[in-house]
């Protein structure tokens, strides 16, 4: 007999989603004026979870609004200490109330409960920690005597890490004296109006934090309003263009962080265990629905068969299913549009000549899943090389010299993050200081603390997030102060 | 993985091939190890991994107050650890002193293993014609599994070669008895050196590898247990020869137990899975696997008096 794990899941008993969700606009839920709602779905059973409303524009000039008499009311004359207090307060409740928001981010994304208990919920109260702890310390930040907010941050998130990157937004936007209008991903909303009533039990004052939903127009409102002083966006570079092109011209201060395709690359003298583990953390983890995934892996000739068999004989124990069961590593694809996008992707890689590999999973009959797939043989030119696929797809190519493993990982219009796995420290140094990539990872792949800033280069985006650095995002520079408190007072 | 051509034997030859074994990075080992026990085993899977678990423990008594009544005692409950239900397994094996060894013998027939802790356990500061005079001892006395401690000062000094040949005249005195190396990674202290010291007693003959001597405060750890399942999955694919496993000291738990099964079945695989491949090196373990299975039968604990004590 085999030793065959028994489904362990993770009760959904312990969170109540309601029918329909409003709009979290100056600390109540609200109906929106449109009338209009939408579906959010399960990925993994395709059942509705809840209705959730479809902000307009008096809607987001609503929230704009309350935000911007917080700001000016509440939150940008109180004390740092005193904004500490709330955020600290609700990096709290999310440590309480931590597994009710693991089991509705998986109900609502289709990621693992292992992963959305043990990494996104943890690190999104780590990060509220961390920026409580600056906002009585802004002085000492490096950013002047006495650093001052922006005013209103419209803030608009991705669905690949729905409550993660609401805390990489709202946290540093807080601490700073600022206040937020957050619009989440159409696909993955409830996690963070579950945070807006984390918000009401903290009795954070009304209107400092404003979430809306609704899709890519509600986004657009936001990014458009004259009333918003900076836009944070996290999601496709596309995207990311239209909003840089709709801010030119404005007093807006922008950050993104958009798509990436990272080179993780082994040389011959790795920890080769140890690296194969990096690899699957590099672009399994969360589907590979993660912008710095090492979807590139670059392997040095001498190692490339042995490591990639070592790989392949990895991936046969990752256990793909439902994304409640503890032992489950593997979940299911956020929409079914983005797996229409990998399946494209797939079929052009088989089509371009790469020679295609797929873990053997059983595949659930609903929800829409896709089983970790390598592609070996690919050269530089081939799409799945140079386009972001966000899903559990792997390209493999070689490299013979250092030099060439550089020109390799920078060929490419991203620059998010690199992996470089080597034993010897000085080569570290050496292609750390070549690679052009904002997240540089050593022996290791796709951690995460609030203490490191986060962010990109060329078209993965600019700004960063996370460390004393993201402070910088939601702060004045002393020699923009002048101009923005004439345009805005 | 490079090929072995011929036995290497010489210091210097098997320096070479020790040192060219991929390095292992503790952080991510330990980062491994940290990841897979969060696999929660639960219901059936648990009640075939605790009837697993008991089957794989080498009850062992290695205490410089052993007499030949606990021996017995010992014995008897390697044989029936739970007089009140039959249907429980009995162990792999007893571990005991070469001195005991025969009366081990005699208390347990042929129904299990006798193994013998051999060459001046647990620190191996002795001659060689000392050691092998214990293993042949403890042979003759009815052991027919003997564990091993190999000289760590010689390993720590690079001195390969010598370990080696202690290695091969061990198990040349061991006859048909199978060889167990404890390595005392606890000693060792680097995942590079049990990597090096576990292909270092693979190459010279060892049936087993075995983590500790439980007489050192460290003992079996899962990212040593990683590593070393690693080498044996490594070794296999290399020579098509299964080399057993077996951690010692510190797994009390029935907890802890399962967590090794899960790393053997995502680390060497399920042939592993297996007590002619891997053992327990433990005392108190089976207690609370005997716990662990009543309170899958009646449904709650039923404490500690209700398991016998031996």
């Amino acid at each position: 007999m085999t030793f065959e794990y028994a489904p362990a899941l993770e009760s959904r008993a312990i969170v109540s989603i309601a029918p329909s969700y409003g709009l979290f606009i100056n600390g109540e839920f609200v109906d929106p004026t449109s009338g209009t709602m939408f579906k959010t779905i399960n990925p993994a059973t395709e059942e509705v979870l809840a209705e959730i409303s479809e902000a307009n524009q008096s809607d987001v000039n609503a929230a704009v609004n309350s935000a911007r008499r917080a700001f000016e009311r509440t939150w940008s004359v109180m004390s740092g200490r005193d904004r500490a207090k709330y955020l600290f307060r609700i990096a709290r409740l999310l440590q309480e109330r931590a597994r009710e928001f693991a089991v509705l981010e998986t109900l609502d994304n289709g990621k693992p409960i292992r992963e959305s208990r043990d990494i996104d919920v943890p690190l999104a109260a780590a990060h509220f920690f961390y920026y409580a702890g600056w906002a009585d310390k802004l002085e000492h930040a490096g950013l002047g005597p006495n650093p001052q907010a922006l005013g209103v941050a419209g803030q608009i998130i991705p669905w690949n890490f729905p409550l993660l990157m609401l805390a990489w937004k709202i946290a540093p936007a807080l601490a700073c004296g600022n206040t937020v209008v957050l619009k989440p991903a159409e696909t993955t909303s409830l996690t963070a109006l579950l945070f807006a009533e984390v918000c009401q039990q903290a009795d954070l004052p009304p209107g400092v934090v404003n979430i809306i939903t609704g899709a890519g127009d509600t986004g657009q409102m936001i990014v458009e309003h004259d009333g918003i002083n900076k836009i944070a966006f996290t999601g496709s570079t596309d995207v990311g263009k239209s909003i840089q092109r709709a801010l030119a011209g404005t007093n807006k201060k922008l950050t993104l962080e958009l798509g990436g395709k990272a080179a993780n690359i082994i040389f011959d003298d790795a920890p080769i265990d140890q690296a194969v583990e990096g690899i699957v953390d590099g672009i399994f983890f969360n589907q590979g629905h993660v912008c710095c995934a090492g979807s590139r892996l670059l392997l040095q000739e001498s190692i490339a068969e042995e490591t990639i068999e070592a790989l392949k004989r990895r991936l046969q124990t990752l256990r793909l299913g439902d994304p409640l069961d503890k032992n489950t590593d593997i979940g299911a694809i956020n929409s079914r549009e983005q797996l229409n996008k990998i399946h494209q992707l797939i079929k052009s890689g088989d089509d371009e000549g790469a020679e295609r590999w797929t873990a053997p999973c059983e595949i659930p009959e609903k929800g829409w899943w896709c089983a970790p797939t390598v592609f070996t043989n690919v050269t530089a030119a081939h799409r799945i090389a140079r386009e972001e696929i966000f899903g559990p797809v792997l390209s493999v190519l070689t490299f013979r010299t250092a030099d060439e493993a550089v020109e390799k990982a920078n060929n490419t219009p991203f620059g998010l993050s690199a992996g470089i796995w080597t034993e010897k420290g000085s080569r570290i140094l050496w292609m750390a200081n070549q690679l052009r990539a904002g997240v540089i990872w050593a022996n290791t792949f796709n951690r995460f603390d609030p203490t490191s800033p986060f962010g990109g280069y060329k078209e993965s985006g600019f700004g960063r997030e996370g460390g004393i650095q993201g402070l910088g995002a939601y702060l004045q520079s002393a020699t923009d102060s002048d101009v923005h408190a004439k345009g805005m007072s | 993985m490079q090929k072995v051509a011929e036995p290497l034997t010489t210091t210097g030859a098997l320096r070479e091939f020790l040192h060219a074994l991929p390095g292992v990075d503790e952080v991510g080992a330990t980062a491994r190890a940290a990841a897979l026990s969060t696999r929660s085993i639960k219901n059936e899977a648990k009640a075939w991994a605790i009837d697993l678990a008991i089957r794989m423990v080498d009850l062992t008594t290695l205490e410089g107050m052993d007499t030949p009544a606990k021996v017995r005692a010992m014995c008897a409950k390697a044989l029936r650890p739970d007089p009140t239900d039959p249907t429980v397994p009995s162990v792999a094996a007893v571990c005991v002193y070469g001195d005991m060894a025969a009366i081990a013998r005699a208390s347990v027939g042929a129904a299990l293993h006798v193994a013998a802790v051999a060459t001046a356990f647990p620190s191996g500061r002795a001659s060689l014609e000392v050691k092998l005079h214990d293993v042949r001892d403890a042979v003759a006395a009815g052991a027919d599994e003997i564990d091993m401690v190999i000289d760590r000062g010689a390993f720590l000094a690079g001195n390969y070669g010598l370990v080696n040949e202690q290695i091969v005249a061990v198990k040349a005195a061991c006859g048909t008895a199978h060889l167990k190396v404890i390595l005392e990674t606890g000693e060792l202290r680097t995942l590079d050196n049990v990597r090096r010291a576990s292909w270092l007693a693979m190459m010279a003959g060892a049936d087993f590898i075995k983590t500790s001597t439980g007489k050192v405060p460290v003992a079996a750890t899962p990212p040593v247990a990683i590593v070393m399942l690693q080498a044996v999955r490594d070794y296999y694919a290399l020579t098509g020869t299964r080399i057993g496993v077996k951690p010692a000291g510190g797994i009390r738990t029935s907890k802890d137990a399962i967590k090794y099964l899960v790393l053997i079945k995502e680390t060497a695989g399920e042939a592993w899975l297996t007590p002619d491949l891997f053992r327990f090196g433990a005392s108190t373990l089976l207690n609370d696997l005997l716990m662990q299975r009543q309170r899958m039968a009646i449904g709650h604990y039923s404490g500690p008096d209700y398991v016998t004590i031996d």
